[in-house]
């Protein structure tokens, strides 16, 4: 074998191994569920294997998965928003602090070191009827009466900005901490206010940052059900309840399938402009 | 011949490789084919070899210590046979568990009454239990066992093992027993406690509920369109539906709400705790039954063994005192103790005269349309 023959195929015996994982435990899972989505449920819960429209033409067809499913997606954009608008001053902070940057890093990933559905109904603790936050209102004489906080819209919001703002300011941090601080020095000295700098120098070499760490926050919160579970009221399921319901509550895996390729094309399709506007490196970069 | 294990076969094939015997390729090849064959094999192992255990699966908590301790321990010690106990979230969880497994990963479960039964049934889950094998299924209630019977052609796959009632619970402090008498399952539509009223997100319960407020009988309600009327109105009227007996009493203790349905033995602990706590269960109320069920594939000897521990008076005593819901034994062959009486949907008859239970033909008949309907009716739609 010639030794261009060779380096031509070192690349993908090194990558061989982790090829290998993607294939087994995405494509081939993933291949799985679209086969099912053509499959049918039968009156006793069991499979129909075939080749069967009905689940797409459901899921596509009724305006009660297309409401939910917006409804999702503005739950989404108002979460990234809220993380994008915390969690920037909160990134700057960390970026230019002098010292004690790791400290502050360590302390942004603490939240992940307790397991999620405990932060989020850490929520019921502080907001619920009994909770901290009435008891100390009740205390100070601000209220008379408990006020009812929790399992509405605002509360679903909430838990998944607990979730996710750690996310969103890694990422920022990551785009920030990249950035040369004598540009902003050097855009000062040339007559800039501090806020000039920041918004026409700092700012713009640090959006792609903050674009991954939204899509992130995107990402993931359209994808949650445990947070409406736990903090919403009845009315606030989000699309991977509907998901959980067909395969669990229903048993019908065929329909799940369906709907869970739906919520993943329309995912899929916002991480394909994120990637032809700004490229997946950024986003890589984050998550390291 | 003599048998060797796996690793000493892949030692000798290495060395083989290592001496030179074999190339690069074949060992690759020999090694990957010994991994899938494993992979391959493994889930089918419990089916052919000898039982060294068993698994069961339950709700967890005090059970599963009580199960542990009365049942369990002294199961291993006698036959050598280790049990493995898991737990699930819910009926629905499970089943969806146990449809993605290979037969004989799960082999028995402790499931909610003769509708999961028939279900399973539906799915070609049952087996068939030597009821010789078990014989404290003599101390049961004969009733709890029959109505399995003709799901399965006169054998039964599961035996019965403890019932129990969805009735209202409601916070004293707010609701009086004489409000709670007079507007019965109407309560959980008055509009007078909109934001502190809650119930079950389970299909099943809110239709059974919305025919008792529209005045049907549970088991044949002629006017559907009524219920699905009466379950948006309590959605509407609803903080938010619970999903878990824990959120359950969670939701009771902190006062977010002050009525819902709940489950006997729930509100019971909750009463043992101090909370000034109602309970009642309304004409037609929600009767239900649990069964300890023998999935498919399993070894019967070692569960109906087992089933048969499970089954002895003292462990079912101690288990029905840990969940406080009465164990299906029959309280005119069995002495069942102090607290047992006391238990909410407790009948010393042992006939279950006063309970209504699901039709399991009727539920299971009209599950698909109204499980998907419920979904969008909790909605919102």
């Amino acid at each position: 074998m010639s030794i261009e023959a060779r380096e031509r195929r070192q690349p993908w015996i090194l990558l061989s191994p982790a090829l290998t994982a993607i294939t087994l435990l995405l494509f081939v899972p993933l291949l799985f569920i679209v086969v099912y989505s053509f499959w049918l449920r039968t009156a006793t819960g069991a499979d129909q294997s075939g080749f069967f429209l009905d689940n797409w033409r459901e899921a596509l067809s009724d305006p009660f998965y297309r409401d939910i499913l917006l409804f999702t997606l503005k739950i989404a954009a108002i979460t990234t928003l809220v993380c994008a608008v915390m969690g920037y001053p909160a990134a700057y902070f960390i970026a230019r602090s002098r010292g004690n940057k790791a400290v502050l890093l360590l302390l942004l990933m603490l939240p992940f070191w307790i397991s999620y559905i405990i932060r989020t109904m850490s929520w019921i603790n502080i907001l619920g009827v009994s909770g901290a936050l009435n008891t100390l209102l009740l205390w100070a004489g601000v209220i008379s009466e408990p006020i009812q906080m929790l399992y509405n819209q605002t509360t679903v919001i909430l838990g998944l900005v607990h979730f996710l703002l750690p996310f969103m300011i890694l990422n920022v941090f990551v785009s920030l901490d990249g950035i040369d601080v004598s540009l902003e020095d050097a855009a000062t000295s040339l007559g800039a206010t501090r806020w000039q700098a920041f918004v026409q120098v700092t700012l713009p070499l640090s959006l792609p940052g903050l674009a991954a760490g939204g899509l992130l926050c995107f990402v993931l919160a359209a994808g949650t059900y445990i947070t409406p579970l736990v903090l919403g009221g009845p009315t606030d399921a989000m699309f991977a309840n509907l998901v959980y319901e067909a395969i669990i509550t229903q048993l019908n895996w065929p329909l799940g399938s369906a709907l869970s390729l739906m919520l993943l094309a329309v995912l899929g399709l916002l991480v394909m402009i994120y990637n032809r506007y700004l490229g997946m490196a950024q986003l890589m970069k984050g998550l390291g | 011949m003599t048998k060797i294990d796996n690793t000493t076969r892949y030692e000798r094939l290495r060395e083989r490789y290592m001496n030179g015997d074999i190339d690069r390729r074949s060992f690759l090849g020999l090694i990957g084919a010994a991994g899938a064959a494993y992979g391959l094999v493994t889930p089918y192992r419990a089916l052919a070899q000898d039982v060294t255990q068993v698994r069961f699966d339950g709700w967890g908590g005090v059970v599963s210590e009580a199960f542990r301790k009365h049942a369990f321990d002294p199961y291993t010690a006698k036959t050598g046979i280790e049990v493995v106990d898991g737990t699930f979230g819910g009926g629905d969880e499970y089943l969806s568990r146990v449809k993605a497994s290979q037969p004989g990963e799960y082999n028995i479960a402790h499931l909610s009454g003769v509708f999961d039964y028939a279900r399973y049934a539906g799915l070609g889950l049952t087996s068939e239990l030597n009821e010789a094998n078990i014989p404290n299924l003599e101390y049961v209630i004969k009733k709890l066992v029959d109505v399995y019977r003709p799901i399965t052609d006169g054998k039964i796959s599961c035996v019965p093992y403890d019932y129990g009632t969805t009735g209202i619970a409601y916070n004293r402090k707010f609701i009086s027993d004489e409000e709670m008498q007079e507007k019965g399952a109407k309560i959980l539509i008055d509009e007078a406690l909109k934001g502190k009223i809650s119930g079950w997100g389970d299909w099943r319960t809110r239709i059974w509920f919305g025919a008792l407020q529209t005045g049907q009988d549970p088991n044949n309600a002629t006017d559907m369109e009524a219920v699905w009327d009466a379950i948006r109105a309590h959605r509407d009227l609803s903080l938010k539906y619970w999903t878990s007996g824990a959120e359950l009493m969670s939701l009771l203790a902190e006062e977010e709400i002050y009525v819902t349905e709940g489950w006997s033995g729930r509100i019971y602990a909750l009463q043992e705790q101090g909370h000034d706590i109602g309970y009642m269960d309304p004409p037609n109320g929600y009767g239900w039954q649990e069964c300890l069920f023998v999935l498919k594939g399993s070894p019967m000897e070692a569960c109906e063994e087992l089933l048969n521990f499970m089954l002895a008076p003292e462990t079912s005593i101690a288990v029905a005192e840990g969940q406080n819901y009465p164990p299906a034994l029959d309280p005119q062959k069995v002495d069942l103790g102090a607290k047992i009486p006391t238990l909410p949907a407790f009948d010393p008859s042992g006939t279950l005269e006063g309970l209504t239970f699901a039709d399991p033909t009727y539920w299971n008949g009209n599950e698909a349309e109204w499980s998907k309907t419920f979904g969008r009716v909790q909605k919102g739609y």
